[in-house]
């Protein structure tokens, strides 16, 4: 039986709207007009206990507001989901007991409190054990390196120690599953690598279940095996990372760099895509020409000082399905 | 609860830290005890007729309302004020506590810290100025024990206004209400005892009235210590009521929750 399962969720907001200027705003005291928005159309999917999930869409898909409905914050207008055996918004308590939670761009520590009593009023929140909580604490300190600002006020950490801490927070409870919505939002490259490798150890070693919504495919490509793509409230995509590639497109794309700015390139069966000064990058199909003819081609024809194959991006490959599907 | 003693202890921790308020508060309610002080002097030697209560006794009710008044006075709580407008209130049912409690403990904390900051400096100086002694022990029982119940009615009462920051969003409207709706009806204004006949049977009725004009009224005696049994259950009996509708308004509340962006 699958952890977690969405099936068929919909949701709908009403916005309000007004026109602009001061005619707009006096006509909004008469007569309020409000817009729907379908944040979700009918998402289902379901996860296996274990399971390191990327859900990824663009903003407004809905990525937010499915993991406010598995978190219990929000009740759908229709359609039927079970963590862990639970309806989240019916059994809030002890489901909520159950998952760890962080929204990267809002905080749960107490602002005004040094960060280890933040951690000692969520130990006496969630009920845990004075060993239990000292044994998860010591860990998730080493881990996270969090020793050198225990004793900060929150409101005095960098936003990168602030995002430690929160991960902490959410995991001294140990948690079965772990809802991680954008935890790399704004971070810098050294912060963004160490919540990275936290979160991979924590899913390949401790098997928490994890669903991780972000912006950075870095994050997707560097952790998850699967993708679930949301566009529009739609599910466009579910699968691994290679299948949606597979999916998308089976372009490869072939950078070279010449020695010479000049020179144009052309080759029959590659395109040029970009470039940018002695850098050309070709789009090619593998099934249509062999890579090793194609570099062979290119070498022999230009002044070619290094080149190298890869995969499309998978900004590209989202970028693309999301144009597929009319955004 | 435990948890929600945490919540409660934290918030107060937190409050006490914060000196440069404390002084603020204590030399404001100073100045106007001294001020509300000349207001009844003048008042009571241009009249000639004799009044529910002697000025003495006036004075001494200004100082305990001085001394108290954080109690019931105040703003909404600026961190469920701030929950409410960056969306942080998402995390309040992340955690495995019932919601209106969580807030409930929060409120109290909020209505103690500036309370028991101000309390002994105000008293001292409306000391100097004429607040006199209980007449008895049991006075002085009667009023800590209306005053304790004043807590549980107040922290009822905000903790309503701080559900009511789901809706205004802006953290104003109903919020400034209570203050203003306190301030005429629970003596601050003029000591209910000075009111027109008429209007006492409404204005003690109302939760306002507990929280303060009786406490007071207890002190000094003016309601013999024996009333203490009566005023207590009107406390308990708002403080009930309060809870209950409070909870129900947070369950709507969370019903229609729209929580935005990010």
């Amino acid at each position: 039986m699958p952890q977690i399962a969405a099936e068929n969720l919909r949701k709908t907001f009403h916005v309000a709207e007004r026109e602009a200027g001061m005619v707009g705003a006096v006509r909004g005291l008469v007569r309020r007009r409000s817009r729907e928005v379908r944040a979700l159309d009918g998402v289902s999917f379901s996860l296996e206990a274990g399971e390191l999930v990327g859900y990824i869409g663009p903003n407004g898909a809905g990525k937010s507001t499915t993991i406010k409905i598995l978190s219990g914050i929000l009740v759908p207008d229709s359609g039927d989901c079970r963590v862990l055996d639970r309806v989240p918004w019916k059994d809030r308590v002890p489901h909520v007991a159950r998952i760890g939670v962080v929204f990267g761009q809002r905080t749960q520590l107490w602002w005004d409190l040094p960060v280890i009593e933040s951690f000692q009023l969520l130990r006496d929140i969630y009920r845990v054990s004075e060993k239990a909580y000292q044994a998860a604490f010591e860990e998730l300190a080493a881990l996270l390196e969090l020793r050198p600002f225990l004793d900060v006020p929150v409101r005095q950490l960098s936003l990168g120690q602030r995002m430690r801490c929160d991960l902490a927070a959410a995991l001294l409870h140990a948690p079965p599953i772990l809802f991680l919505d954008e935890p790399t939002i704004g971070l810098d490259a050294v912060s963004k690598l160490t919540v990275r490798e936290f979160v991979r150890r924590l899913n390949r070693e401790r098997g928490v279940t994890v669903i991780l919504t972000t912006h950075d495919m870095d994050d997707i490509e560097a952790l998850c095996t699967r993708v679930i793509v949301i566009g529009d409230g739609h599910i466009l995509s579910d699968g691994s990372l290679e299948a949606l590639r597979a999916r998308v497109t089976r372009e490869r794309w072939l950078i070279v760099d010449l020695t010479e700015d000049a020179v144009e390139v052309h080759d029959p069966d590659a395109e040029v895509i970009r470039r940018e000064g002695p850098q050309v990058c070709l789009a090619f199909d593998p099934t249509r020409v062999a890579p090793a003819e194609l570099i062979g081609r290119i070498a022999a024809r230009y002044p070619v000082r290094d080149l190298f194959v890869q995969n499309p991006p998978i900004e590209e490959i989202i970028a693309r399905l999301y144009r597929e599907n009319g955004r | 609860m435990t948890a929600y003693l945490a919540i409660a202890g934290a918030r107060l921790r937190a409050l006490l830290q914060y000196r440069a308020a404390a002084a603020a508060g204590i030399v404001t309610h100073i100045f106007w005890g001294l001020i509300r002080m000349m207001i009844f002097e003048a008042f009571y030697r241009s009249s000639a007729a004799a009044q529910p209560m002697s000025y003495p006794e006036v004075v001494t009710y200004i100082w305990l309302g001085q001394a108290t008044l954080a109690l019931t006075l105040g703003s909404a709580d600026m961190d469920v004020r701030a929950m409410v407008r960056t969306g942080t209130v998402a995390y309040e049912m992340v955690r495995p506590m019932d919601v209106y409690w969580t807030w409930f403990s929060r409120t109290i904390a909020a209505r103690l810290a500036p309370m028991a900051l101000q309390v002994v400096p105000v008293l001292l100086i409306g000391a100097m100025f004429g607040l006199g002694p209980p007449p008895t022990v049991a006075s002085a029982a009667a009023w800590a024990a209306g005053t304790a119940g004043a807590l549980l009615v107040t922290t009822a009462l905000w903790t309503l206004a701080s559900i009511s920051l789901l809706w205004t969003i802006s953290g104003e409207g109903v919020a400034r209400l209570i203050p203003t709706l306190g301030y005429c009806f629970c003596g601050m204004l003029i000591p209910i005892p000075l009111m027109p006949p008429w209007a006492q049977p409404i204005v003690t009725a109302l939760p306002f009235w507990t929280v303060m004009d009786a406490p007071f009224r207890l002190y000094l005696g003016h309601i013999p210590p024996e009333g203490a049994g009566i005023i207590l259950l009107h406390q308990l009996a708002w403080t009930v009521g309060l809870v209950l509708f409070g909870r129900w308004l947070l369950g709507r509340a969370f019903g229609r929750l729209v929580v935005q962006g990010g």
